[in-house]
């Protein structure tokens, strides 16, 4: 019986094994490997050039210029998104009259929330394209039709401003989805722990903070994760929204766009691969601590 | 609460550290997947017939040919036709004709496996980079195709039946790689029958153009717009004017990645007319936020008189033209009274780069398909259909052309030979990136004239002492 049991397991596995080497583990595999070396992506020769790619790195100012946009945005796309996600969810969940249930049509506001995470990222981001044209764009027409006319900007061509609207862009567009994480994982808190704490006399502020927060915690976490990965990526609404693209002057470029710039315009796949493991232990190290970060005093409902 | 009793959900260091290391140590062994093509041997051995004066290529009958057509704006049918022709000439010949629009998706894995195609245009947005093809002896010397006699007339060499300077945008180190199909020029567009209206005419000279657009704007139009989210726009009108100030000597000069060419007068001079063009608010408020479809749009609806653009634009404004807009381009103002090149010089180039790989079957079959295309009959059906010249001198002849397509091919005539191209944004893709970033900055006033020149030539001088960077001097 046991025996059998093994085959069957074996037969079971083995060939979802395969496919996972072949298709996942091995490009990364192959990355590390093509990070060492000139490859150029166009013939079947490469030579071995050791750490220099990586030494290349710090001296590219375009890189530099990424990185920085990088963690401007995972200081903010994730805190701002989960911020946001938390206030709507815990509205629709208690915001109402009392304190104990959602506020009026709160369904329907979750599936209005929901809609930007249809739409594909690049259709997200050619419609915010629009949104933000100077002279055409909903934005400025609004604020010019509301008589804040002289708050009017090129969004996307001030160096200011521009890396704002991007982030302006994932947040919106991620935000419903973690509204409907978050509404799951507070329908998931036992109804009598906010009566009790009403009956306590706790506000609302006081209940979000002392009940429905430490309870929705793993969420939050995984959300930070999911968020912070997205934040170091942001390639796909910066390649199509942004001036240049990444412009202007690199005030939206990151890693992803450089990665993508080297290896495909440039030929230079060896050192676009550095820069792709580079990113790749960058996004390894902020999930291990993001997640270790939440491992200490969990709270369970009991 | 004990840690070790609690189940390890996320990876620890350790485990974390392990996975690493094998990872590191499996790579070389797995690396053969990408990088290890096939071997020397040559794929086209065989495939040569002899050479004689009605087969001067020497295509062997009856080797099938494959071609690998970029099918954007110009569709590929023309090539097709090309095809008719090559299957009538040698009737046993099977072509695979394949009409892609991601060439490099499609020829990348390819080439690196040594099975690349006969012929490929190697065009469009996801086009293989041609100066790393080039560097890494991808691509096949197409010299014996240009001293091989023309499809029309046997007695003149097919290279004698080009444009000027057609030879030259395909040559890399001397040899010739790329052989381009349609000629692009590179102007200041407007429309005729608004500036007739108005009674204005095109500025010949810069200061001409400062008191034109003075004029312009207080007849309540945006003098200029540009296509501010793509930055190489606006380059093509200052890079002109710099190379008429400074002839072909400034031109070299940068191609050639000597030290402080950007610093050159003719360069800083073209600088200052354009940031001194946005300083007076002669660019149309916004243009640095638009698409080149946004700021086109914009232009064809009258909001602007001028934008700068190459010899496309007709055909890609087909549809957002108002009839009789009468669109036309002319040649970039000329900066001083000393210019080296006369007003009418205009920034011409070839594109549409077409190619025979080296490791190609039948590189005999793919020269003569090329030989085919080049010809009066193809370039002439081409030119119809596409409305964009092609390389081939005297296709236009006798054909009824549109208004921009007619001003084009006047300013080649007018040019004569006095037509200039820059070739560092093939060679030096990283400089031209550079060079768009710092123009961006200057024409929103946010960078001065020389701080653009110093930015300029840093990246320049950071690609010269770049030891992995293939060089090329013209």
């Amino acid at each position: 019986m046991r025996h059998g049991r093994w085959r069957f397991l074996a037969g079971a596995l083995v060939p979802a094994l395969v496919l996972h080497v072949l298709f996942v583990l091995s490009p990364y595999a192959q990355a590390f490997y093509l990070s060492l070396t000139d490859w150029t992506g166009v013939a079947g020769a490469a030579h071995f050039v050791g750490a220099g790619n990586y030494a290349r790195l710090g001296g590219d100012s375009l890189f530099l210029d990424a990185v920085r946009n990088n963690a401007v945005l995972l200081a903010v796309v994730p805190l701002a998104t989960v911020g946001i996600g938390l206030f709507l969810a815990s509205m629709m969940h208690l915001g109402g009259r009392g304190g104990r249930r959602g506020i009026a049509g709160s369904g329907a506001y979750q599936i209005v929330y929901f809609f930007p995470q249809l739409l594909s990222l690049v259709v997200v981001a050619v419609l915010w394209g629009f949104v933000y044209n100077p002279n055409t764009g909903l934005l400025n027409g609004a604020l010019r039709a509301v008589g804040l006319g002289g708050l009017a900007r090129s969004w996307l061509a001030s160096p200011a401003l521009a890396l704002a609207a991007v982030a302006a862009v994932l947040v919106w567009s991620s935000v419903g989805f973690y509204v409907v994480l978050f509404s799951a994982a507070i329908d998931g808190i036992p109804r009598e722990l906010f009566e009790a704490a009403l009956l306590d006399g706790a506000g609302g502020w006081a209940t979000f903070r002392r009940v429905t927060l430490p309870l929705v915690r793993d969420s939050v976490q995984v959300a930070f994760v999911y968020l912070g990965i997205a934040a170091l990526d942001a390639f796909a609404v910066v390649q199509v929204m942004t001036v240049g693209p990444g412009g202007p002057d690199g005030a939206t470029e990151v890693i992803g766009l450089s990665l993508y710039r080297n290896a495909f315009q440039y030929g230079k796949f060896g050192y676009a691969s550095a820069m792709g493991v580079a990113l790749f232990f960058a996004t390894l190290t902020l999930a291990v601590l993001a997640l270790r970060s939440g491992r200490r005093d969990r709270l369970e409902p009991a | 609460m004990n840690r070790s009793t609690l189940a390890e959900p996320y990876p620890t260091r350790r485990t974390l550290l392990r996975t690493a290391l094998t990872a590191g140590v499996a790579a070389p062994l797995l690396a053969g997947c990408v990088t290890g093509g096939g071997g020397d041997a040559d794929p086209a051995a065989g495939n040569t017939g002899a050479r004689t004066a009605d087969n001067p290529l020497g295509v062997k009958a009856e080797t099938p040919l494959e071609v690998v057509i970029f099918k954007g704006g110009y569709g590929d049918e023309y090539a097709k036709n090309a095809e008719t022709l090559y299957t009538r000439k040698h009737p046993g010949a099977k072509i695979d004709h394949q009409g892609v629009q991601k060439i490099g998706e499609a020829l990348q894995p390819r080439f690196v496996a040594n099975t690349p195609p006969d012929v490929v245009d190697n065009t469009g947005a996801s086009r293989l980079d041609i100066a790393t093809l080039v560097a890494a002896r991808q691509v096949a010397d197409l010299g014996a195709l240009l001293d091989a006699p023309s499809f029309d007339d046997p007695a003149v060499k097919l290279r004698d039946t080009l444009l000027s300077g057609v030879v030259d945008d395909g040559t890399f180190a001397g040899v010739p790689q790329t052989l381009n199909f349609t000629y692009t020029v590179w102007g200041l567009w407007y429309s005729r029958s608004l500036f007739a209206a108005k009674g204005w005419s095109y500025p010949k000279t810069w200061d001409d153009m400062l008191a034109l657009c003075a004029t312009i704007k207080a007849a309540g139009i945006a003098p200029w717009t540009y296509q501010g989210k793509y930055p190489e726009y606006i380059n093509d009108p200052l890079l002109s004017m710099a190379a008429k100030t400074g002839g072909l000597t400034l031109v070299k000069a940068v191609d050639n990645l000597e030290p402080h060419a950007w610093k050159a007068p003719g360069l800083i001079a073209a600088a200052e007319a354009f940031a001194e063009l946005a300083g007076k608010g002669y660019l149309m408020a916004g243009s640095e936020a638009l698409s080149h479809t946004e700021a086109q749009a914009a232009w064809s609806k009258g909001k602007a008189a001028f934008i700068p653009c190459g010899s496309w634009l007709e055909s890609e404004q087909k549809g957002v033209t108002p009839p009789a807009f009468d669109m036309v381009m002319g040649p970039v103002p000329a900066r001083t009274a000393g210019d080296q090149l006369k007003p009418t010089a205009v920034q011409a180039a070839s594109s549409e780069s077409f190619l025979v790989p080296a490791k190609a079957k039948n590189p005999a079959g793919g020269m003569e398909y090329l030989r085919i295309l080049f010809s009066q009959q193809s370039a002439k059906a081409f030119a119809q259909s596409a409305g964009t010249l092609p390389a081939v001198a005297g296709a236009t002849d006798g054909l009824t052309l549109s208004s921009g397509l007619g001003s084009v091919r006047d300013a080649v005539a007018a040019a004569g030979p006095e037509t200039f191209t820059y070739r560092f944004r093939t060679w030096y893709a990283p400089l031209a990136k550079a060079l768009d970033d710092a123009t961006g900055e200057l024409v929103n006033k946010r960078l001065t004239a020389a701080g653009w020149a110093q930015r300029v030539q840093k990246a320049a001088d950071a690609v010269a002492r770049d030891s992995t960077v293939q060089k090329y001097t013209r």
